[in-house]
């Protein structure tokens, strides 16, 4: 059963090359026996067992086996996931398109089963196809193909991660995307920081800047080619727009005074951030098209940090207008704003959920730094992690996982990137070079 | 810990130095065994013997009594200087979040501008920085240190004559 449902185009960027062709229907989701939630909080990991996708050539099976290597590397990160080890496999797949013999993953306790094929095509590129088999239901749940130049390996196996994880649990999947981060040399006082852009999981790290200039806070764009941050270039703090394929940099709004704190609307059309006016901050938007500007807020305060909510009419942002930071809720243009946050202690650095129900934030009290969430009327507060210093985080496109930084004690100490679910589970450390702080995860590429 | 005492006296608008400066227990500072060599007028001049930096409490922008002391001083010498123009630097210790905090250091070389103003220093002859908690002179993780790291640091950028 082979449906040709569509065909995606992707910018002719040697980044982002791709064709995505959908071939083949999965079962409706009801249908099928396995599947996750992953409201619940701790949930036992899902057994499943990834076959490495079959080439013919050597280099087409060394394709083969790395692909499948980082979709089971990406789904065991998830927590979610459990991959069972190879040499447990009873059946050895050898043709991609026969049925599998259930019996032999039922015994070693898969639920579900991937299999693949790799081929390198005439044009040079690779055609990447796998299968999602349902054990218990003995049914194909989902397969796909893909093309792509042979360097852009990785991700067909993140595209193939979030086609089995959307499957699986019902939500879409955030593995093929990016983060964007400060990494952080040298001594705590003397700090050199570039800004820094890789894949979810690590791989394809590359510098955006060449630690001359200070740089803070990126943020991408919806459209994902672009980033908005801070940058001391010329001994003047200002927010810059940086296009990532091209490299192309512009300072946007030079005002007499210092810009911060910027963030892309969800539209991709405004950047929403911070200007300096003596000691207030005070919020603003700049429209990118006509460059003109509007101002949010004005009150002998610092008014920062300002993220839009996903369909753009609410804008979430602190402020210690009422003596120590707290978050607020206004409209869009400015109007009616609310504070939401009255929980012991001072909240900042509001992240709205790409979801819309939620906002991540961080709080101090007590001598710590937790991450929290609460709705997006302040009830519901709920905290993710604490610790002597977490700080800023950064949803995944799914609004199911966060990312943030959490600081190390001591002269010598410094910032590492976490990731931790929703529920507060499956904490774990991002893998950086080096020091790393002020994440910004991307939405999803493909 | 936040104070930095030196010997002087005021003479009209003349700083005399009396023997040579006393210990300073600022890390951040230069040693003050040459400051009776200092140029008067030089950035070592102010450095040593005017003292560039005053401190702040937590969260707080509001000038201490001993901050404003410092500023009468940073005052009177820039007015013996017409010519020098200066930048102040605002900081913040890392125990707020990044955002926040580089509109804190701005608040507080605001601050520090503005009482400068009144006692008339010209407006014009002083440019303000924020470096939030990035650019912390002391980096233990106790508030001995925070202490150090909430400051304005006023800095000469133009010296007379040059």
């Amino acid at each position: 059963m082979v449906y040709k449902t569509k065909m995606r185009l992707f910018a002719t960027s040697y980044f982002w090359a791709f064709a995505l062709v959908i071939w083949a229907l999965p079962v409706p989701r009801a249908m099928a026996l396995i599947e996750i939630d992953i409201t619940r909080g701790k949930v036992e990991p899902l057994p499943v067992a990834i076959t490495d996708l079959l080439g013919k050539s050597p280099k087409e099976i060394r394709y083969g086996q790395d692909i499948a290597a980082v979709i089971a590397q990406n789904l065991r990160s998830s927590g979610l996931f459990r991959t069972i080890e190879k040499k447990a496999f009873i059946e050895k797949i050898n043709d991609f398109g026969k049925t599998p013999r259930f019996g032999d993953w039922r015994v070693i306790n898969a639920q579900a089963l991937v299999t693949g094929r790799i081929r390198r095509v005439s044009d040079g590129r690779l055609k990447a196809e796998f299968r999602l088999w349902d054990v218990v239901a003995q049914k194909q749940m989902t397969g796909l193909q893909f093309f792509t130049t042979p360097k852009n390996w990785r991700r067909v196996a993140h595209m193939i991660a979030d086609a089995i994880y959307q499957r699986l649990t019902g939500e879409k999947g955030y593995f093929d995307t990016r983060i964007a981060f400060i990494s952080e040399s040298g001594p705590k006082d003397k700090r050199i920081k570039r800004l820094t852009i890789m894949d979810q999981d690590g791989y394809n790290l590359r510098y955006l800047t060449n630690g001359k200039d200070l740089v803070l806070t990126p943020r991408f764009s919806p459209r994902t080619q672009e980033i908005t941050y801070m940058s001391y270039a010329g001994g003047r703090p200002r927010v810059y727009l940086l296009n990532i394929e091209t490299g192309q940099r512009e300072m946007i709004g030079d005002f007499p005074g210092m810009s911060f704190s910027p963030r892309f609307s969800p539209n991709g059309q405004q950047v929403i951030l911070s200007l300096q006016q003596g000691g207030n901050a005070n919020i603003y938007t700049m429209d990118l098209r006509s460059r003109r500007w509007t101002r949010l807020t004005n009150s002998p305060s610092i008014d920062t940090a300002p993220s839009y909510s996903p369909d753009g009419r609410k804008v979430a942002f602190e402020s210690d207008r009422g003596g120590r930071q707290q978050i607020y809720v206004m409209n869009a243009n400015g109007s009616n704003p609310k504070r939401i946050s009255f929980g012991k202690g001072s909240y900042s650095t509001p992240v709205w959920s790409p979801r819309g129900d939620l906002i991540a934030f961080t709080k101090r009290t007590g001598g710590k730094f937790l991450i929290g969430v609460m709705r997006t009327n302040g009830s519901g507060e709920r905290i993710l992690t604490e610790g002597y210093h977490n700080e800023g985080p950064t949803w995944a496109p799914n609004g199911r996982v966060l990312m943030f930084f959490r600081e190390s004690r001591g002269a010598n100490g410094g910032p590492s990137l976490y990731q931790i679910d929703l529920t507060g589970y499956n904490e774990h450390r991002v893998k950086t070079p080096g020091f790393a702080s002020d994440p910004a995860w991307s939405p999803l590429v493909n | 810990m936040m104070r930095v005492i030196s010997k002087f006296r005021w003479v009209g608008l003349l700083v005399l130095m009396l023997g040579i400066g006393a210990c300073t227990n600022d890390p951040g500072k230069l040693s003050s065994s040459a400051s009776g060599n200092a140029k008067p007028g030089s950035v070592e001049d102010f450095n040593l013997n005017v003292g560039d930096r005053v401190f702040f409490e937590t969260d707080q922008t509001t000038l201490t009594g001993t901050a404003k002391a410092t500023l009468r001083r940073q005052a009177a010498w820039l007015k013996t200087y017409p010519a020098i123009r200066v930048r102040i630097e605002g900081h913040a210790d890392e125990r707020g979040t990044r955002e926040y905090n580089i509109a804190l250091g701005a608040r507080r070389a605001s601050a520090t501008k503005a009482f400068l103003a009144s006692l008339g220093v010209s407006p014009a002859r002083m440019k303000v920085l924020s470096f939030g908690k990035e650019r912390p002179v002391a980096t233990c993780d106790n508030i001995s240190c925070w202490s150090q790291n909430r400051r304005a640091v006023t800095v000469v950028t133009s010296r007379a004559g040059s």
